[in-house]
């Protein structure tokens, strides 16, 4: 094994070592803005890891992954609007409505492969979307407004800008370790020898699917901790954060940042987003960047940012 | 890839420019510039300038700089560009506002910071009830009013059986609220059609067609709006079974609408020809400062913001901190309108008359809308008295 | 009775519609595994052609050539200058790629021709009702809709099934390196199937627009229902994608004609009106999923690979 400090590791402390800092730049600068923001970032980064772990190590291209960032915020603005404020309740809720989710509609869309998949995770996120839509005690389309934040019992107070941006990164730092701790365990070494050779993994007498489906479930759990957050954070829910162009968003940011590394989803959402906000700043016409930005990407920087990275690295 | 990384430098840098507390008076303008529904925005926003052009773009002696945030027509983004507004710029209002569930996702932001919000168009029901606040006004109307005045109308009108088409969402609903309220004749049947996806409605129109009422509401805002007439023509309803409309026929969707539009009756509490000095000035100045477009309500409501937004600063002389000052002078409704004089409610939406509106040849052969009555006078909307603020 | 004919007929012609759309996809990605979200972009700049060239020409036919020309020579183009660069990658990639491309025409459509959108008027002779059976008026469009979308499925039938180019898009379907180590020119071969999928998308897009309106992104909505037919006719199959163009269609039409109405045996007036729409959209994706689970490689799939 060659040394660890090569420009890859380098960038990725930076900017780890910058999202810790942030809140104090924030209140030196006085820009409270850049803190809310970053919030953002932070949870979609999480979402986007979770995506990672089974797209990216377990090969299953989910394109429903947004369902899981409507049920978990769901969760928490139901529990909210019936007078039930506390986090200790609406969270281990939100994870556990996410986990069923995802295990039943696991168990049903496993049985397909490659495109097949891709569609039938769709179609079950789009299904979410229409329930969604039809909760018209809870706002319908127009979406649930959240009064007060989860609390957790003056633990941490969710509306201070500053502890809620720890939290989400706590969040996102914890999930990132959790996956590198499930990618090198022995379980993570069957998902990603199902990934690479399904018949080989199934005659060594592995069950092929189980594993897959475990690795299913606990994306969409981390998935639906990331909903809460987020809820948290915009204060509202509504079924438009649950349609099919942001789990269409989330590939884009896995893809982006470099799919099967460890980090590439954090920074591909921190760029993704960081682009958005600021090409939108510059022009109406952002998209007409964005777009040929993202062909040439995939044309030629293929591993995302990472994989360019990695080249630079070796020289 | 290291052009996407300045890029990203570039942005940190941009965001991290703190915001000079000069001697200006700021708002913020959130609406729709992207997307299919960005026409809708750019009225808006044209409407917006022309007004601040006739104030010599200077506000109780002092200069105006506003920021304009495009939504996306998503709440969360909305939400998002309504914090960056109030935490970053500081802006002292912030208005615009289409759709109202963007609203509904800005409205705790921009309260919780007691900034100023003025809703030049998105009226749900919560805003003018139960979440009504001393920090938000409105330049539009409440969501059912609207169509409250086309049932009104049809009674006047002694129409006796009616089929309701809206879209399943919050506004469409309301709408079709609305009219039930008012409409005194038989509800023969009620479609609901999935939003914003279903663009034909043929098996809508089918039933409506078997269903033998006399005539046909409809709610169908922007895009929607021009399908589902260029449909009723189609099928030959048009011939069997008059339509009367809330929100569908405007000066957007009327060069798209065409012939199909002609004589099919509207409710508006503005109209492009309606007879007062500010409203001629308003509407001769905005055909000749964007050549080619004519204004639209939704333009009127955001030029009335301006307006609203005029009169506070000049009574406190500039000074923005004198929040209290300010609300108790756009309480008064004290501008020139270019709807004509109105009233705040207490839940500070405004009184107002709303008129018939008729699509008709105008003498060089264009379409146009014109007011044809008075259908209701000093109309409040329903749910006043759920809002508890006290006037 | 005549209620169910009317509306039969109007699930046809939608399902016939999304056939012409989901036609061009299912070539595509049958034969060059290539996933092409832009295949909606392809569907909106069929209208946008169609509008600017019925309008400059004052002629319906003529424009709306025209505007097929020009679909098929923009589908070229760009299968020639980026697309071709993206078969044989990973379906992530080709996803993200034209993602980028919907993105940028949205963009370039809005920059041209403006945010309003544009409209396509019918000429005289298209806009009257037309009487099928006694008591039955169908909108003379429509029925034209479905007249030309079966020829276009009889042509596409012909052209596969019994000619020589159609033989090769059927070897190239079930086994690509196949026909390339037979000598035959791919990379012609696949350009042009790309132009013909790109007209067929502009050719459903022109036909739509005098019926919805010309407008930016009006490709999104309609690209996800192509690819659920797709899905549930078997990738690479024009018959699977047949048969499911039409039971989505019918499905769809159908579950808005009649669900409201027996919804409300069941619940109160107003649950029913609004859990109605909801539900029926909610048909096409529970469709989907069934078959996927019963027979995860579609209704009629392709050829074994």
């Amino acid at each position: 094994m060659k040394s660890h400090i090569n420009v890859r590791n380098v960038v990725v402390a930076l900017v780890a070592l910058g999202l810790l800092l942030l809140p104090l730049y924030s209140a030196v600068t006085g820009n409270i803005f850049i803190l809310t923001l970053f919030t953002r970032i932070v949870i979609f980064a999480l979402a986007a890891a979770s995506l990672n772990l089974i797209m990216g190590y377990g090969g299953m291209m989910s394109f429903g992954h947004a369902a899981y960032l409507g049920i978990g915020g769901y969760a928490v603005g139901i529990l909210a609007y019936e007078g039930i404020g506390s986090g200790f309740i609406q969270w281990p809720v939100a994870l556990a409505a996410s986990a069923l989710y995802a295990l039943v509609i696991g168990a049903l869309s496993l049985r397909t492969r490659g495109v097949y998949f891709i569609m039938i995770t769709l179609a079950f996120a789009q299904m979410a979307y229409y329930i969604a839509s039809g909760l018209s005690r809870y706002g319908g389309d127009d979406g649930l407004t959240i009064y007060k934040r989860s609390t957790f019992g003056g633990l941490i107070d969710l509306s201070n800008r500053v502890q809620f941006y720890y939290l989400c990164l706590f969040c996102l730092f914890g999930g990132v370790y959790l996956i590198w701790r499930i990618i090198n365990s022995r379980f993570g070494m069957v998902v990603r020898g199902v990934r690479s050779n399904e018949q080989r993994m199934q005659a060594i007498g592995f069950h092929a699917n189980r594993y897959r489906l475990v690795c299913f479930v606990i994306s969409g759990t981390i998935c639906g901790l990331a909903g809460a957050l987020l809820a948290n954070n915009t204060d509202f829910i509504s079924p438009a954060g649950m349609y099919w162009t942001r789990s269409g968003e989330l590939m884009v940011m896995v893809v982006f940042g470099g799919m099967g590394s460890l980090f590439g989803p954090v920074l591909g959402t921190i760029v993704f987003l960081l682009l958005e906000e600021v090409l939108s700043q510059f022009t109406e016409y952002w998209a007409l960047i964005m777009g040929p930005l993202l062909l040439l990407i995939v044309l030629f920087a293929r591993g995302g940012i990472m994989g360019v990275l990695g080249r630079f690295s070796r020289g | 890839m290291k052009k996407a990384f300045w890029l990203a430098g570039a942005a940190v840098l941009a965001l991290a420019q703190p915001a000079s507390a000069g001697d200006t008076i700021k708002i913020g303008f959130v609406s729709t510039f992207s997307g299919p529904t960005a026409v809708i925005g750019n009225d808006m926003r044209n409407s917006f300038e022309l007004a601040l052009d006739h104030l010599g773009r200077k506000m109780g002696g002092k200069p105006v700089e506003v920021i304009y945030e495009d939504d996306g027509q998503k709440p969360d983004v909305g939400k998002q560009k309504t914090e960056k507004l109030i935490q970053s710029d500081k802006v002292d209002f912030i208005a615009g506002y289409i759709w109202s569930n963007v609203l509904l996702a800005s409205l705790k932001t921009a309260v919780d910071s007691k900034t100023f919000l003025i809703s030049a168009n998105a009226g749900p029901s919560q805003l003018a009830g139960e979440l009504c606040s001393p920090y938000v006004f409105s330049t539009s109307w409440q969501n059912d009013q609207t169509p409250q005045a086309v049932g009104t109308y049809m009674n006047q009108k002694g129409v006796k059986s009616v089929f309701l088409i809206g879209p399943n969402y919050a506004a469409g609903k309301d709408m079709l609220a609305g009219v039930k309220s008012t409409f005194k004749g038989q509800v023969v049947g009620e479609e609901y059609t999935v939003w914003p996806s279903q663009l034909d409605f043929s098996a809508e129109l089918t039933k409506a067609k078997n269903s033998k009422a006399e005539s046909i509401f409809v709610f169908y805002p922007g895009a929607a709006g021009v399908q589902f007439l260029n449909q009723y023509a189609q099928a030959g309803i048009k011939a069997q079974i008059p339509l009367y409309t809330a929100f569908t026929i405007d000066e957007l969707s009327l060069p798209l609408q065409k012939e199909n539009a002609l004589g099919v009756p509207g409710a508006q509490q503005w109209v492009n020809d309606l007879p007062n000095a500010e409203n001629k000035k308003f509407v001769e100045d905005y055909r000749k400062k964007f050549t080619g477009l004519r204004p639209t309500f939704y333009g009127a409501q955001s030029y009335d913001a301006a307006n609203l937004i005029n009169s506070a600063v000049v009574a406190v002389k500039g000074d923005t901190s004198k929040k209290d000052e300010m609300k108790a002078e756009m309480e008064k409704a004290n501008f020139k309108s270019v709807r004509g004089p109105f009233k705040y409610g207490n839940n500070h939406i405004p009184i107002q008359n709303f008129y018939l509106q008729d699509v008709v040849k105008d003498a060089d052969g264009q379409l146009a809308l014109k007011t044809v009555a008075t259908i209701v006078k000093d109309d409040q909307d329903r749910f006043a008295d759920k809002c508890p603020m006290k006037k | 009775m005549l209620v169910l004919v009317e509306q039969s007929l109007n699930g046809l012609q939608f399902g016939l519609l999304l056939f012409l759309l989901a036609a061009g996809l299912t070539l595509v990605f049958g034969i060059m595994d290539f996933v092409n979200l832009a295949h909606g972009s392809l569907y909106m700049m069929g209208a946008y052609f169609a509008a600017t060239f019925v309008a400059w020409t004052n002629s319906f036919i003529l424009g709306i050539l025209l505007a097929l020309g020009a679909t098929l020579l923009l589908g070229i183009a760009l299968e020639f200058i980026a697309l071709r660069h993206l078969y044989g990658r990973d379906h992530l990639d080709q996803v993200l790629a034209t993602f980028g491309l919907i993105l940028f025409f949205n963009d370039a459509v809005r920059l041209i021709w403006g945010p309003a959108g544009l409209s396509l008027p019918l000429p005289a002779w298209l806009t009257v009702p037309v009487q099928i059976v006694p008591g039955v008026f169908y909108p003379a469009y429509r029925l034209s809709i479905i007249v030309v979308a079966l020829a276009v499925a009889a042509l596409l039938y012909i052209v596969v099934m019994r000619t020589r180019i159609g033989m090769l898009i059927r070897a190239g379907a079930s086994n690509r390196e196949m026909i390339g180590a037979l000598g035959i020119n791919i990379k012609l071969l696949f350009t042009l199937v790309f132009g013909l999928g790109a007209a067929l998308a502009g050719l459903a897009g022109l036909m739509q627009a005098p019926i919805l309106t010309v407008q930016i992104g009006m490709g999104e909505n309609i690209l996800i229902l192509a690819f659920v037919i797709i899905v549930i006719g078997g990738i690479g199959s024009i018959r699977g994608a047949f048969m499911a163009a039409i039971f989505v269609g019918m499905i769809d039409t159908l579950g808005r004609a009649f669900l409201p109405d027996l919804l409300r045996m069941v619940l109160s007036s107003a649950a029913a009106s609004t859990a109605a729409p909801a539900l029926s959209s909610m048909l096409i994706y529970l469709l989907m999923a069934i078959v996927l689970v019963v027979r995860p490689e579609g209704l009629f799939p392709a050829a074994k690979r």
